[in-house]
């Protein structure tokens, strides 16, 4: 078991590398003088070229240049932000909770709603509630999740009024930022009112964020305990006289969900891209919208600062995935 | 009173090509503390039987009886509540492949408690106690460290002992074990068959032994009831029926056992043909095209079971006393 | 000779009969295809000119809406263009950058994964890694990356999206390979003298069809919805070019005054991905080997 944790750990590193490499070739690969395009400065003279040459290594052959960057950034050091001057590292610290409570209020949404759903549509197997799950389920993962938010802006903010179109908090609360999360820091500042408008702009943005890993995790659960309550110790555990509620919530959704935890897991890659297109429509201050509006505005440490941790965060879960799911399973956790 | 009395069970599977009979009227009688086998191919519809007394048979199929009488209730008719109450209670099964019968997650311990757990209320010191005691009773070694175990952990005559000790947990009066060695080493068959004997004797247990194997009834049981086709052939105490069959399926099942008296470059005896597929029965007798002895009636008529003396059998021509080659 | 009798059925027709069988699947087909003939035969279908801009008609409501006409039957834009004709026009855009994206990503794939299934060793090592190391990164946001280098076309745009959809075909391809090549028709064909390329195209390639063909559909739809988010966020096809994703994004603003020129572009996108992913869906069913009898 502990071979196998340690392996899994040590395959994490040359793809680390590799990231850190592709990001590395990312500023060469971008239209225009790297050296300027990371200075974002124009129209420099050639004694300020030179400087700029110095000061980023640029001088030095490839290989050399690459072990500088990687030295930088094992010590912290991704870049400046060209437009707002701010290290990346701490910009993105300081966005990175918005969109960490966006994503974690949406996958707690989508596995409280999903799992039940999927478990539902198994047990009513071909009936219509199944059928509707199921439906439902398709439109979710087949639709375009920057319509989806229009339309349920349309529909709740703009015709019905009950939810706002943009943000995190109406800017007429000010609410000393601790944790960063929005709806933890309103608590603490025992601010009530604002706590419940924390909630009221957290709805919409979650609930598309939800969407596609809902409909995933539904699918998912549905035919693992498909497969699952055909087992003969499903009928061993009936016959020994267990109600039905037990047999398939403790006996049946307990083998399901080994699968269903791994794609869970996983919903984290798409639960970021999710994010770009959510964040930018609700305006939404977390490191998606962050990125983008990085890409539209040519500033390309963020752009490498950026890719770089959320790819490391990604492949860093991605892992603990796999750990999780060695954990869970007593095949190969007692076998090792 | 008997303790079981099944009267004309029958069950269908509806599917693209109608109404199909796996099980097709039969009868099952079995008196406290009796055994008796239920022996045929696969496909004979002794599994289904056994589910269908359990209550296990879900959609598709359909179960219909006259009763299905047990300590004098109908499984069939009685509620849901009560149904779950008698399961693993005063009724319970083995099945045929113990590895997959446990709960990969769950260990053998907590698998044994759920059982007590569900039907006795006992505090869980004395449930472990209990387990224990189980665990002993069926010889497996070091029980009180197995009750950690999982069962991937356990091999199959392990865990075949484990189910036992599940289902015999809260001292049943009937114990239906589906073909519990099949899938298990013929050393180890043995031992499962001689510890389900004689638990059945030591704690009064009746119990129903489905197999397709003849050779593995001849020690444990009291009485034999052969299928074919979804219905049954024969019936008869275990003695009648090993000395004198009288259906010619029976006698043919009896030849095919490998008994060691083949000389040289004899070939061992199988009955020709395959077990009719539900949808495409022979008309007459089901049994007739594989039959040495079928003649036109055979083949146009339907034989009834005929009883006579506590034996039935269900042919024309049932054979008369053969002797051994 | 043909016949309908199972038994004599060749695995290839009986794939089809389970598929034909599944309601979904044969609906999914037919919308697919619809949008394949709207695509090809746009210019005999549209109504208008999807760029002719009607200076009468601006955000002229839908048929069914107070104030639509038959004549602009889905309504028009803010400077007059007729919808109907600029979302068939759209199919056109869509379903053959879906399609291109889709052959390359798999011909790439396939490649890969094959040299990485039959080389095994360093070969297969890299090729592995730098696969993981795409989908490290989330989809939309390498895309994004991408043609933030390449710079903002549809062309740009597809080789983006084909680069993200490359590793699911790769691991696909050298899981199917390795399982396969232990098997005795592999080594029979070996000893027949067949060799690397020859040895997959004949050999491998048509016994490992299956879970491509359904990973196919899988990526046509991603394909479809990745494009339109780059369309919408400017970086995809660029305006006034009528592909779905850059037509919500031009409407955006009008969400309030006109919303069916945000909402039927999106519809257009959710049926062609229902569709494809129908399709998958009994794609899968029909060749998953368990369930076969």
């Amino acid at each position: 078991m502990l071979l196998y944790l340690l392996r899994r750990l040590l395959l994490l590193i040359p793809t680390f590398l590799g990231v850190v490499a592709l990001t590395f070739f990312l500023i060469r690969l971008a239209p225009g003088d790297p050296i300027l395009v990371l200075a974002g400065e124009r129209g420099v003279s050639p004694e300020r070229y030179a400087e700029l040459q110095a000061q980023f290594g640029f001088d030095q052959p490839l290989f050399m240049q690459f072990l500088h960057y990687l030295g930088q950034i094992l010590s912290g050091d991704l870049g400046v932000s060209v437009v707002s001057r701010i290290p990346v590292l701490e910009e993105f610290m300081s966005l990175f909770p918005a969109t960490l409570e966006l994503s974690l209020v949406a996958i707690t949404f989508a596995i409280l709603i999903g799992i039940p759903a999927g478990v539902l549509a198994a047990v009513k197997r071909n009936t219509v509630l199944d059928y509707s799950v199921m439906g439902a389920s398709l439109v979710g993962f087949s639709m375009p999740i920057f319509w989806w938010a229009l339309l349920l802006i349309l529909f709740f903010s703009i015709n019905l009024g009950w939810t706002p179109v943009a943000g995190r908090l109406g800017f007429l609360f000010d609410v000393e930022p601790v944790t960063g999360f929005m709806l933890i820091d309103t608590l603490l500042a025992d601010d009530f009112g604002a706590f419940l408008d924390a909630l009221h702009h957290l709805i919409l943005p979650s609930l598309v964020l939800a969407t596609i890993p809902l409909a995933v995790i539904a699918r998912m659960t549905r035919s693992a305990m498909l497969e699952v309550l055909r087992e003969n110790y499903i009928v061993a555990a009936r016959a020994k006289g267990l109600s039905p509620f037990t047999v398939i919530f403790k006996h049946a959704l307990r083998n399901a969900l080994i699968p269903v935890v791994t794609v869970i897991g996983l919903q984290v890659s798409i639960l970021m891209t999710g994010a770009i297109l959510t964040e930018t429509i609700f305006s939404w201050p977390g490191i998606g919208k962050w990125m983008l509006e990085s890409i539209y505005r040519r500033d390309y440490p963020v752009v490498q600062g950026g890719v770089l941790l959320i790819a490391t965060i990604v492949i860093f879960v991605n892992a603990m995935v796999d750990l999780l799911y060695a954990v869970i399973n007593p095949r190969i956790r007692k076998a090792g | 009173m008997a303790l079981l009395e099944v009267k004309d069970l029958k069950v269908s599977f509806t599917t693209n090509h109608g109404r199909l009979y796996a099980v097709d009227g039969i009868d099952v009688t079995l008196e406290a503390g009796e055994s008796l086998a239920i022996v045929g191919e696969s496909g004979s519809g002794k599994s289904v039987t056994s589910l269908s007394i359990m209550g296990l048979i879900e959609n598709p199929g359909e179960v219909q009886a006259e009763h299905i009488l047990f300590k004098g209730q109908d499984l069939a008719s009685v509620s849901a509540r009560k149904h779950r109450a008698i399961l693993g209670n005063e009724l319970s099964m083995i099945f045929q492949d113990p590895s997959s019968s446990l709960n990969p997650c769950f260990t053998i311990g907590a698998q044994i408690d759920e059982a007590l757990k569900k039907h006795t209320d006992t505090s869980r010191k004395a449930r472990r106690q209990r387990a224990i005691d189980l665990l002993k009773a069926v010889g497996i070694p070091d029980p009180e460290s197995r009750l950690a175990a999982w069962p991937h952990q356990l091999s199959g005559g392990m865990n075949q002992r484990v189910m036992i000790a599940i289902a015999i947990s809260c001292n049943p009066a009937l114990l239906i074990a589906d073909e519990p060695t099949t899938a298990l080493d013929v050393t180890i068959q043995a031992q499962i068959m001689s510890l389900l004997k004689e638990l059945g004797e030591s704690r009064d247990m009746a119990m129903i032994l489905i197999t397709h194997d003849l050779g593995v009834v001849a020690e444990t049981v009291d009485r034999v009831m052969v299928m074919y086709a979804g219905q049954v052939v024969e019936s008869a105490c275990k003695n009648d029926l090993l000395d004198h069959p009288q259906h010619p399926y029976t006698r043919a099942l009896m030849e095919s056992i490998p008994s060691g008296r083949l000389q040289g470059d004899q070939r061992l005896p199988v009955i020709p043909g395959r077990v009719p597929v539900l949808d495409m029965l022979p008309g007459g007798c089901r049994f007739h095209p594989r039959c040495k002895y079928a003649d036109d009636k055979c083949r146009q008529q339907r034989p009834e079971l005929v009883i006579d003396d506590n034996r039935s059998v269900r042919c024309f021509h049932p054979l008369g006393v053969i002797k051994h080659v | 000779m043909i016949t309908h009798d199972e038994n004599l059925m060749t695995p290839w027709q009986q794939n089809w009969q389970v598929l034909h069988s599944n309601v979904g699947a044969m609906l999914g087909l037919s919308v697919l295809l619809i949008l394949v003939i709207c695509a090809v035969f746009a210019p005999v279908i549209a109504p208008h000119d999807p760029a002719m801009q009607y200076s009468d008609a601006l955000l002229v409501p839908p048929i069914w809406m107070e104030g639509g006409t038959m004549r602009f039957f889905l309504g028009t834009d803010d400077i007059g263009r007729d919808l109907a004709s600029r979302l068939i026009y759209g199919a056109r855009f869509s379903m053959s950058i879906g399609l291109i994206i889709v052959i390359i990503a798999m011909i790439t794939g396939v490649l890969l994964g094959a040299m990485a299934g039959m080389r095994r060793g360093f070969v297969e090592a890299s090729i592995m890694r730098l696969m993981d190391i795409i989908l490290a990164l989330p989809s939309l946001l390498l895309a994004i990356v991408i043609v933030a280098i390449l710079g903002a076309s549809l062309i740009n745009a597809a080789i983006a999206v084909a680069i993200v959809l490359l590793p699911h075909f790769v691991r696909i391809t050298r899981a199917s390979v390795v399982a396969e090549s232990s098997r005795d028709y592999v080594l029979a064909a070996q000893l027949d003298g067949a060799r690397g390329p020859r040895l997959f195209a004949i050999t491998l390639l048509p016994n490992i069809a299956a879970p491509l063909i359904v990973q196919s559909t899988l990526a046509f739809s991603s394909a479809i919805l990745d494009i339109a988010a780059l369309g919408f966020l400017g970086l995809g096809a660029q305006p006034p070019t009528p592909e779905w994703g850059t037509l919500l994004s031009s409407s955006r603003e009008f969400i309030e005054r006109a919303p069916w020129t945000v909402t039927l572009p999106g519809v257009a996108i959710l049926i062609t991905v229902m569709a494809s992913n129908l399709l998958g869906d009994g794609l899968r069913d029909a060749l998953d080997p368990r369930l076969k009898r």
